[in-house]
This record gives structure tokens, sequence and C-alpha cells, in this order.
């Protein structure tokens, strides 16, 4: 009996799979017929893309190719811009001229390869070239942006009587063409960087001679902006020189220094303080009158700072301190 | 010259105390805790006393760090040898200990430095 009623079950539940199979089928092939409907729909929308890709992909030789016909009078009327907007002032026109070729070419070959490689390279190159001639920044992105200007002008001449393929030509090009726009600006920006940079690293190291004049005596002539990170590297190379030369004075002349204010006068105490620390006295020499009056003003306590009127007076009172005696030998005959 | 040590106490200073003439020469090996400062300073003292010594020279130059406790001992126990009638003069100071006790606002007011030892010994001669 319950073999039976089993089987039975078995029969019912295999008659259920068969049905829910053929349910299956059936909802199987609705979708499928949905997807093939769908499908078509879909190939439709692709097919219609791709010819627009297909378009997009042929109008871009198209437009580099008329970009490349029409390189003489469009050249040309970037120059003008240039000119007009009083860019590049400080390049003769032919230097402008013959730049402006460069970077027409590079544009357009940018718009034809979509690499920007080449591009950086060439814009480094140029902004090697021009920031030492005090190129600006605004100058720069002014031509390029000037360029674009121009060229999209002519699209617009050429392709206005079909607005449609207009907008499809606009699209291939504004994308590379900002992107070109972008390049030479980032490039000219980091170039112009890094020489600031390469600047910044020369004076670094220029900007504190540590010298010795006698023996036991160091000066250190200061000139230019004193700040809190050049007070403390100079306080390094003082006390470094101090110890390599076993100085026991040293003369710190201030008459480059443009402008005392408190931080630095206070930088000055402490790199008095730390001499001191390491057995050499200092002596502070170049305080302009202005410097004085600030200091006094600004109510700086240099009491404890042994300060003389300039550096000659510095070295003759240090001399006079280690024991040296400067004689002028008198005239023979 | 004669070698002594430093102190009664349980460990042993990392640092020696040397009388040289009229002189003690005090060489610190390396960082002193405080406990082991004051003990120092205490013993200097008794031995300034005990040698009738005109002058103390600290030599740190083996320190690579001086803290502001440290270095306000040393100010102290150059003002209290100079009360038992020993000049006293810190040498070795190296460029990052000095800039370190520039930035931290140490004073060490009443304290003779020189650069090294042998700049040390001319002034206490002096």
């Amino acid at each position: 009996m319950t073999d039976d009623r089993q089987t039975e079950d078995r029969r019912t539940e295999e008659e259920q799979i068969v049905e829910s199979q053929t349910d299956q089928g059936g909802t199987e092939e609705r979708d499928t017929e949905d997807e093939q409907t769908g499908g078509d729909r879909i190939e439709g929308v692709e097919q219609a893309a791709q010819v627009g890709h297909s378009d997009d992909d042929a109008l871009l030789p198209e437009l580099v190719s008329h970009l490349r016909d029409h390189r003489t009078p469009l050249r040309q009327q970037w120059a003008e811009r240039i000119t007009q907007a009083h860019l590049l002032s400080s390049m003769t026109a032919q230097e402008v001229f013959s730049e402006a070729t460069s970077v027409y070419d590079n544009y357009v070959e940018v718009l034809e390869t979509g690499s920007v490689q080449a591009l950086q390279h060439y814009a480094r190159d140029l902004s090697e070239r021009i920031i030492p001639r005090g190129v600006e920044t605004h100058e720069v992105i002014g031509i390029v942006l000037l360029l674009r200007d121009v060229l999209a002008r002519s699209l617009f001449e050429k392709y206005r009587e079909d607005f449609e393929l207009l907008n499809r030509v606009l699209d291939a090009y504004e994308p590379a063409a900002n992107r070109i726009a972008n390049t030479v600006a980032v490039s000219f920006v980091e170039q112009r960087e890094r020489v600031i940079r390469d600047q910044q690293d020369a004076l670094v190291e220029l900007s504190t001679p540590v010298l010795q004049v006698r023996e036991r005596l160091l000066i250190l002539p200061i000139i230019g902006v004193l700040d809190t990170v050049r007070a403390q590297q100079l306080t390094e190379q003082l006390l470094h020189g101090i110890r390599v030369h076993r100085a026991k004075l040293v003369v710190i002349d201030i008459t480059g220094v443009a402008n005392v204010d408190e931080a630095v006068a206070n930088s000055l105490v402490d790199t008095v303080t730390a001499s001191r620390l390491m057995g050499a006295d200092v002596i502070i020499t170049g305080l302009s009158s202005e410097i004085a009056q600030t200091l006094v003003t600004i109510g700086v306590d240099l009491s404890k700072m042994h300060t003389v009127g300039d550096l000659q007076g510095g070295i003759e009172e240090a001399e006079r301190q280690l024991g040296f005696r400067v004689l002028k030998v008198p005239d023979e005959g | 010259m004669k070698g002594d040590g430093a102190g009664t106490d349980s460990s042993p200073l990392p640092a020696s105390i040397l009388s040289q003439g009229s002189n003690l020469i005090v060489s610190i090996h390396a960082a002193l805790d405080d406990e082991q400062l004051l003990r120092l300073q205490r013993d200097l003292l008794d031995l300034v006393g005990e040698k009738r010594s005109r002058g103390v020279l600290i030599d740190v130059a083996a320190l690579d760090v001086l803290d502001s406790f440290a270095a306000r001992t040393l100010g102290d126990l150059a003002y209290m040898a100079g009360l038992r009638g020993a000049r006293t003069v810190v040498v070795g100071i190296t460029p990052e200990v000095a800039m370190a006790l520039v930035r931290l606002a140490v004073r060490m007011p009443l304290t003779q430095t020189a650069l090294d030892l042998e700049e040390g010994l001319a002034w206490l001669g002096s």
C-alpha cells in the first residue's frame, strides 16, 4: 500500500516535474522570444551606435585632413589672433610664427593619433625654451585655447550646412582638443615648478657660506630673506662650521638682510645661544639704522648680543679678541 | 693622574671623574638617568671639597641627547661648584645637542661652554 502510494506520489511528482519542465520550457521559449525581440531592438540601437561610431571614426581623419589642407590659412589666422591678443609679446613675430607652426602640427598629429605623449614631450621642450624668456602661464594657455577656437571656428564654417554632422564633428573634436589644452598647460606648469624648485635648491646651497677668515674666526654673511626654515638651516651649518674649523669667534653680517622682524631676531638670538653652547662667541654686524629702530620698536632684547656697526668693525673687533694685530707694511724706499 | 670611582651606590655610573692637577675632569660615557645625574652631582661636589679643586671640566661629547633636566642639573652643578671655589666648563656639546637645547629653550646662563676638552682645559688654565 505504502509502495503504491509512493509510486503514485512519485508518478505525480514526475508528472509535476514534467509539467513544470514543460512550463519552464514554455516560459523559456517566451523568454527567448522576448530576448529576441529585445535583442532586435538592442541590435538596432547598437547598429545605430555603430553607424554613429564608425561615422565618428571616419570623422576624425576627415577633420584632420581638413585641418591639414587648410594648414596655411588657419595657422596664419591663429598667429594673427595671438598678436591681436598681445600674447607672447616677449617673442618676435617670426619666433611666434615658427612656434605656432610646430604647435599646430603637433596639435593636428595628436588629434589624429590620440597619443598625448609626443605632445607632452613637445610641450616640455617648448616650456624649457620659453620659460627663460619670461613667458607667463596665461599666455601659454591662451595660445592653445586660441588655436582651439580657430580650429573650431573653421569646423563651424565647413559643416554649418549640416547641423547634425557639425554636432558629431564637435563631439569628436572637443574632448581631444580639451585634452590637448590640458596636457600643454600641465606640462608648462610642471616645467615651471621644476625650474623654481631647482632655483630654490641652488639658492639654499649657495645662501649660507660659512667662511674662515682667520684661524678660529668665521664669517657668515647672510643675504636675502631670512625665514624660520632658513634660519634653522643656517644655524645647523654654522654649528658644523664651528666644529670643523674649531672656531672661537663668529661674525654674522646681516647687511644683506632686507627685513628683520621679531621671528628673525629671535632666530638670531637662538643662533647665538647655540654657538655659545659650542664654545664660540658671536659678533653681529651690519644692523642698519632702520633695522635698529625696528628692533627697538618691536621690543626685541638684543642686549645679550655683541653687535658692531659694520663687517670691517666686526672683523677688527674679533681679531683684537683673538689676539691678532694687523700691521700695515711701510712702503719700501 | 688618578682614576676615581664615581660613586658608592649600587651600580657604577657611566661616567668617570679624573683628577688632574688642580682640576677635576668629568667624562660622561652614556646617557645618565635623573637619579644617576643627581648622584654624579653629589659625588662631584664632595670631590671638589676633598681635592680642593680650582676647576671642573665636564665632557658631554659622547651624548647625542641632553634633555632639559640634564641641562639644568649641569647648570646647577656649575653654580654649586662655583660656590665651592671651582670654575666649571662644559665641553663637547654637539651641533645637534646645541640645536635641541636652543629649540627647547633650555638656558644654561651661568655655564661656561667650550668646544672640546682641549679648549676647556685652556680656559681653565687661563
